[in-house]
């Protein structure tokens, strides 16, 4: 807290609406993000959970198939897009890199103002589209059923999703460029926190891919209103060739969601084991060779779809070498637990939860890119079950591991650490009670999409709807004490859980400028072995 | 195990025990790497969980030696895996010589099915046991997806390609057919049965059913009606080229470009006649868009395959490329 005057900081460093839509403040940006995010993903939550009311029974009873199709139309659109691929950075990126970097904020203040202008307007899009009828194409829009066939809304929503891109590219662009010219003076690339590492392998991705899906959304929207042929057969275009154009972004959008939450979960793990992440510079060095390796693989999507047998071996072959460095960043975690002095408060238990979720994810990945595999099991719930465990099981305990570590740090206050825990217990067990069952419902040939299913796959049915609604309850609980404990919540001193990083090292909440003198780093990122272990207890909230 | 709440699909190819082993093989893969994640993370927080005048952690950096090891053990482990899944899927699109063909259309919402006899089904496809089926697929509208998952096998239906698969039931019996590419409203209820009978009993159901007409002469007939003859014949002098030895022959284009003359050529010939054109004619044919639907094609095609058969020889021999690795051929833009 040195020197800050006491009780000023950027929360109340100016009161009104207009202070909040006006300011150029990241952090601020980064809590409108979190308003926005948070909502996208109660709306999605909820679309999930008619989706599952629907599933409770084989026959298509509680609505009609076209409604149950926009359903999970929507739960796909907005999860992916609007909460997933933004969620991390958009939120914990804004809020941390900067500090992070020993910076008074990001290197372009106004464009990410702007993002967050051009992310909610991408939203508003988006959700009118839900009140003038939906759209029912699935999130992946496949041609020629998108192009020439469906009746709903393609339009507003491609239009949405080309707007929010722009405030992607526009938030990698300015974390790219603060990485690279606004670190402190001692701040080498390799003292860096792999936090940060792992938003610049993000950032290198979407600014790479985000280009490609808005073009392609471009030429979907043109083809739709104007006939021009790209992609439909009838007019001599190729229904195939949107699906490569899609994946090129898309399969590269799954590390865009992943690497924050694998920076976050370094964090973590650092943080309440009080060790030096194990390995830090391969760890660090992994996020940059998945997110190049990541651009080689869309073709593991379309293995049943004409492509050559030839290019089917060839993408398998490059989706078993992407998984490798994920592997290594698991066994990397495990190891940095040995001989550390672990403490299992919330965001460790979250942080717990996603080695065993993403673990699970990424193996049955690897049984997906096995091109005899993949044939049976494509297009089932199988594959649904496989990218939840990555895609949720994996961001989303990050993020509410993330959201649980620096709460303090962003409000300055500490969240209830007994229902913490008890929230990450319920989500790791509503998580996997939802979702394992999809594996086995899947290879036994359920496909997905499905609102109505032969009587023999119900069981499995049935205990995934389960599961979802604990899942759900495991979910609210946090929102509930979260937003409890920004008014109520214990004061939160500079660094609660003694963690290292320069965001500790200021006030919290932080004040406008961060960092009261311009901090100097005279040391690796994790130097725990350098400062003594807290008491048991002294931070419990 | 209740029949109800089955948790392994049967097994009704031979297909499905070469997927099957992979699967369970990979699968104990996969159990022994996350037991042993697993494990470790239960020793290492037990055993280091912090205590009350807790000693320092260990300042352990890293470790060259082991990040090698473990990056190479998964990476041959992987390796194995994708030769032994790149095997599994070439037999799975590579049809043995001797197999019986059904050509597939898929359409919103139903699958159109038909035997080389002829007789047609919907939704239904019977096949004798212990015979190889090879499946010709296409679709009218959007991309399905012929899935049974009884035999591990899937292939798209695309609007304007074939694709091919095949499978060899190895018992009787009612499996699931779904369609597996979502493709509008009524994507869940575009499902039927695949039924594999004895091959008696399936000589026995081909020859029922109503009055058939076998696909290659409704294909002549349909080419007679189309007037299709009045070009492609002797007696048209030299107006269209003759089609007798077409079918899986190569032929020159105008352009000096060669092509084989396979299913996707001739369907591009029929509905884009001024796409490829052959050497030394004219691109005066017009095109039969809307004025022949995918099965008729299909029948058209089926023709001039019996044709080129009944000329034997070369031409006969090469309807084989049938067999090509991939599993379908691309409809060339026009």
């Amino acid at each position: 807290m040195s020197g800050t005057p006491a009780g000023r900081h950027y929360l109340n460093s100016a009161y009104g609406i207009r202070s909040w839509l006006l300011t150029v403040d990241h952090k601020r940006i980064a809590l409108l993000y979190l308003t926005s995010v948070t909502l996208m993903f109660m709306l999605g939550g909820v679309f999930a959970a008619l989706v599952r009311l629907e599933l409770l029974t084989p026959a298509g009873d509680f609505f009609h198939a076209d409604t149950y199709n926009k359903m999970f139309t929507m739960h796909g659109i907005v999860m992916v897009f609007f909460f997933l691929i933004p969620g991390i950075p958009a939120v914990l990126g804004n809020f941390l890199i900067p500090m992070m970097v020993g910076a008074r904020d990001l290197a372009f203040p106004r464009l990410n103002l702007l993002s967050w202008y051009l992310f909610t307007i991408g939203a508003v899009f988006t959700l009118f589209n839900i009140v003038i009828g939906g759209v029912d194409t699935g999130w992946t829009f496949y041609t020629p059923y998108s192009s020439a066939y469906t009746t709903t809304n393609i339009v507003p929503v491609a239009l949405g999703i080309f707007i929010s891109g722009f405030s992607s590219i526009l938030t990698g662009l300015n974390f790219i460029v603060t990485i690279h010219k606004m670190r402190a003076p001692g701040l080498t690339w390799f003292r860096l926190p792999l936090f940060v590492w792992a938003h610049y392998a993000y950032s290198i991705i979407v600014i790479l891919g985000t280009p490609v899906i808005a073009i392609t959304i471009v030429l979907l929207a043109l083809e739709r209103v104007f006939h021009l042929g790209f992609f439909d057969p009838a007019l001599g275009g190729d229904p195939v060739l949107f699906q490569h154009f899609f994946w090129f972004y898309s399969h590269p959008a799954v590390y865009i969601m992943i690497l924050p939450a694998m920076g976050v979960i370094s964090e973590i793990i650092a943080c309440f084991s009080r060790k030096r992440v194990f390995g830090y510079s391969f760890v660090a060095a992994s996020s940059l060779a998945i997110a190049l390796l990541g651009f080689l693989v869309w073709g593991h999507h379309m293995f049943v779809s004409s492509q050559s047998v030839f290019a089917g071996l060839i993408f398998s072959i490059l989706s078993f070498l992407v998984a490798i460095p994920s592997a290594v960043k698991v066994f990397n975690w495990t190891s940095t637990l040995y001989r550390g002095s672990i403490s299992f408060q919330t965001p460790m238990l979250y942080a717990f939860g996603f080695l065993g979720l993403f673990t699970i994810g990424g193996l049955t990945g690897l049984m997906l890119a096995t091109l005899g595999i993949d044939v049976h099991v494509h297009d089932t719930y199988f594959i649904v079950a496989h990218f939840h465990y990555i895609m949720v099981g994996g961001t989303v305990m990050a993020y509410l591991g993330g959201l649980h570590y620096w709460w303090p740090k962003i409000t300055g206050r500490m969240y209830p650490e007994w229902w913490g825990r008890l929230s990450a217990l319920i989500v790791f067990i509503g998580f996997n009670l939802t979702f394992f069952p999809q594996f086995i419902v899947g290879y036994l040939g359920m496909p997905r999409r499905y609102y109505a299913y032969p009587p023999e796959f119900q069981v499995l049915n049935v205990m995934s709807t389960a599961g979802a609604s604990i899942l759900g309850v495991g979910y609210l609980i946090p929102l509930v004490y979260m937003i409890w404990s920004m008014r109520y919540g214990k004061a939160a001193t500079a660094n609660p859980f003694g963690a290292t990083g320069l965001e500790w090292q200021t006030s919290s909440p932080p004040a406008t400028e961060n960092f009261a003198e311009p901090p100097i780093v005279t040391e690796e990122a994790y130097a725990y072995d350098r400062i003594p272990v807290p008491e048991r207890g002294v931070y419990a909230g | 195990m209740h029949s109800d709440f089955p948790l392994f699909p049967v097994q009704g190819s031979a297909q499905a025990r070469e997927v099957d082993l992979l699967f369970v093989t990979t699968v104990l893969l996969a159990l022994f790497f996350a037991t042993l994640i697993s494990v470790l993370l239960i020793v290492f927080a037990v055993k280091y969980r912090r205590r009350p005048k807790d000693r320092p952690p260990a300042p352990i950096h890293g470790s060259t030696v082991l990040e090698i090891l473990w990056s190479s053990i998964p990476f041959v482990l992987a390796m194995v895996i994708f030769a032994w899944g790149a095997a599994v899927y070439f037999r799975l699109n590579r049809p043995p010589d001797d197999t019986m063909t059904v050509n597939v259309v898929g359409k919103r919402w139903m699958w159109k099915l038909q035997h080389p006899s002829g007789r047609r089904e919907i939704n239904e496809l019977h096949v004798p046991v212990g015979t190889a089926v090879r499946l010709n697929l296409t679709s009218e509208d959007v991309i399905h997806s012929f899935y049974v998952p009884a035999f591990r096998v899937k292939a798209d239906a695309l609007p304007g390609r074939y694709t091919t698969t095949w499978f060899q039931a190895t018992r009787p019996g009612r499996y699931h057919l779904f369609c597996a590419e979502y493709c509008g409203t009524q994507h869940s209820g575009m499902i039927g049965w695949v039924e594999a009978m004895e091959p008696e009993a399936f000589q026995a159901w081909l020859s029922g059913g109503p009055g058939q007409v076998p696909m290659a002469a409704a294909g002549e007939r349909l080419f007679n009606d189309l007037g299709c003859v009045t070009c492609h014949s002797a007696r048209s002098g030299d107006r269209g080229p003759s089609l007798d030895a077409l079918y899986g022959s190569t032929i020159r284009l105008q352009t000096g470009e060669t092509v084989t003359a396979d299913a996707a050529y001739l369907r591009e010939a029929i509905l884009f006649p001024a796409a490829r054109v052959t050497a030394g004619y004219l691109p005066v044919m017009p095109t039969f868009r809307g004025l022949v639907n995918e099965e008729g094609i299909l029948e058209l095609i089926e023709y001039l395959k019996s044709r080129a058969e009944s000329q034997g020889g070369a031409a006969a021999a090469a309807v084989a490329p049938a067999r090509s690795p991939s599993p379908g051929k691309e409809v060339p833009t026009p």
